[in-house]
């Protein structure tokens, strides 16, 4: 009982911290389309980024793109360049852009912006059809940690 | 023992017959050997700038899925087609009529499917089959209206596009249809919902391309009513428009709106030179 107190103690605290450090999508700063600063100054988990650029519920990256890394997670789509060199290619602060919203760096991109939650048409509530209660509720497509994991996992693309 | 040998020879026959015929993007399509249909040709003029060829969904599929749509006995559409002949000559409503009372065969309104949407003057509105058809019941025959979405109006647009095939098809976009058909414009080119998706980022900057498994076609809709495989019954035009905007992370829109009204005449249009394909096989 007082170990669970104490974890539920220390898991508020964490979940408190991890907030205070991170930059909402609102206050992220473009320059050039790279973004200089970490989203949530916790380093990123490349092996997550993997899952967050596989799953279709999450990145769905490799439904644009080719990357002979992740060959054993089909299908790869040809929409976008494959990535495979693009940690040669892009520093972690371009590539932190480009997860981030890649319409700074790329105007009128196809690229879905990851990190923002305002500004559409007719946004919807997930895949329903329909319309948030609120737009307000509306969040981003990718956690700030987990843009953080993908451009851990994006660096380690070298020729 | 033997039933089963011969099914199976008739089966290689079939298989062999059918090989020189397995088609790639770039082969004609000929239905029942007898009805060509243009699934490649110059794009319309309005599309100069944009596309310089169109192309219809056939082209974009697989040896297997192509070949179900070149003879009526493998066409898994055909049973509706089938199923709305019946309706066709079957009385209902008040009026005593069925269509046969006053269009005789179904094969007197071919034709129709090429030229919708089009303008209804009396209406002063742009008008899609399915609105003709509902007219018909509610004003000729004294019938109730059907589900614009629903198997019977399905079936019903799946006879009368089959009763067009190899027409080209041809649309008005002049005229008192400009009105509608520019709203449809502006729609195909906004980037709708949370991914920020346009008709024409998937269907004019990136056909041909793999997105995951799903080869993108050109989004042409000469060949609808279409059998979808993955849901193995006809998909409606409005009802694809649907699930592709709901896609994008959109509120989409309503199958039978004004706005999927003017998004239809417009990709119609985009089609004008192809033939009428419908009820076509797609995955
Ligand atoms: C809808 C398709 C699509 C999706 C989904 C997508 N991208 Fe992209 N991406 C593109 C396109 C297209 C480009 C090329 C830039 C341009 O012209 O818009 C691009 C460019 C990039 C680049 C720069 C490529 C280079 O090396 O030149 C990176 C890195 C990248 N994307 C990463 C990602 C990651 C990571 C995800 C998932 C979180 C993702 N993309 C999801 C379409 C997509």
């Amino acid at each position: 009982m007082r170990t669970a107190l104490a974890s539920v103690v220390a898991l508020t605290l964490c979940v408190g911290v991890a907030q205070a450090d991170t930059i909402t999508p609102e206050d992220v700063m473009f320059d050039y389309g790279e973004v200089a600063q970490s989203l949530t100054g916790t380093p990123g988990d490349a092996a997550n980024g993997i899952k967050v650029m596989t799953n279709r519920g999450l990145g769905n990256c490799i439904a644009c793109h080719q990357v002979t890394a992740l060959e054993e997670y089909p299908y790869h789509g040809e929409v976008g360049p494959s990535l495979d060199g693009a940690g040669d290619r892009w520093t972690p602060e371009q590539l932190r852009g480009i997860v981030a919203n890649a319409k700074e760096m790329f105007p009128d991109s196809i690229m879905p912006s990851f990190y923002k939650r305002s500004g559409y048409i007719r946004v919807g509530d997930a895949f329903t059809g329909k319309a948030p209660a609120n737009e307000s509720d509306i969040t981003t497509l990718l956690t700030a940690q987990e843009i953080e994991d993908v451009v851990a996992f994006l660096v380690t693309l070298k020729d | 023992m033997r039933k089963a040998a011969l099914h199976v020879a008739a089966g290689v026959l079939t298989l062999a017959a059918a090989a020189p015929a397995l088609a790639g993007e770039n082969d004609p399509l000929i239905i029942n050997g007898q009805i060509e249909i243009t699934t490649r040709t110059a794009a319309p003029a309005h599309l100069d700038g944009h596309l310089s060829e169109i192309r219809s969904g056939w082209t974009f599929r697989t040896d297997e899925t192509q070949v179900m749509q070149m003879d009526d006995f493998d066409n898994p559409a055909m049973i509706y087609v089938d199923a709305a002949t019946d309706a066709w000559n079957t009385v209902e409503g008040s009026a005593d009529k069925s269509c046969a009372s006053c269009h005789e065969g179904p094969e007197s309104l071919a034709g129709f499917r090429a030229t919708t949407p089009k303008w209804n003057a009396e209406a002063g509105a742009v008008w899609t089959q399915e609105m003709y058809v509902n007219n018909c019941r509610t004003e000729r025959m004294g019938a109730e209206a059907w589900d614009w979405n629903g198997q019977d109006m399905r079936n019903m647009t799946a006879l009368l596009a089959s009763v067009s095939r190899g027409m080209p098809v041809n649309v008005a976009i002049d005229g008192p249809a400009a009105e509608t058909w520019e709203k449809g414009r502006e729609m195909y080119y906004t980037r709708f919902g949370q991914l920020e998706l346009s008709c024409a980022n998937c269907h004019e900057d990136n056909y041909d391309n793999l997105i995951r498994a799903d080869h993108l076609s050109q989004g042409q809709i000469n060949a609808f009513p279409a059998y979808r495989l993955k849901d193995t019954n006809l998909v409606s035009v409005h009802n694809r428009f649907r699930g592709c905007i709901r896609d994008t992370r959109a509120a989409t829109f309503a199958v039978g709106s004004p706005e999927f009204i003017a998004l239809e005449l417009y990709v119609a249009s985009r089609g004008n030179g192809l033939s009428v394909e419908g009820p076509s096989v797609r995955n």
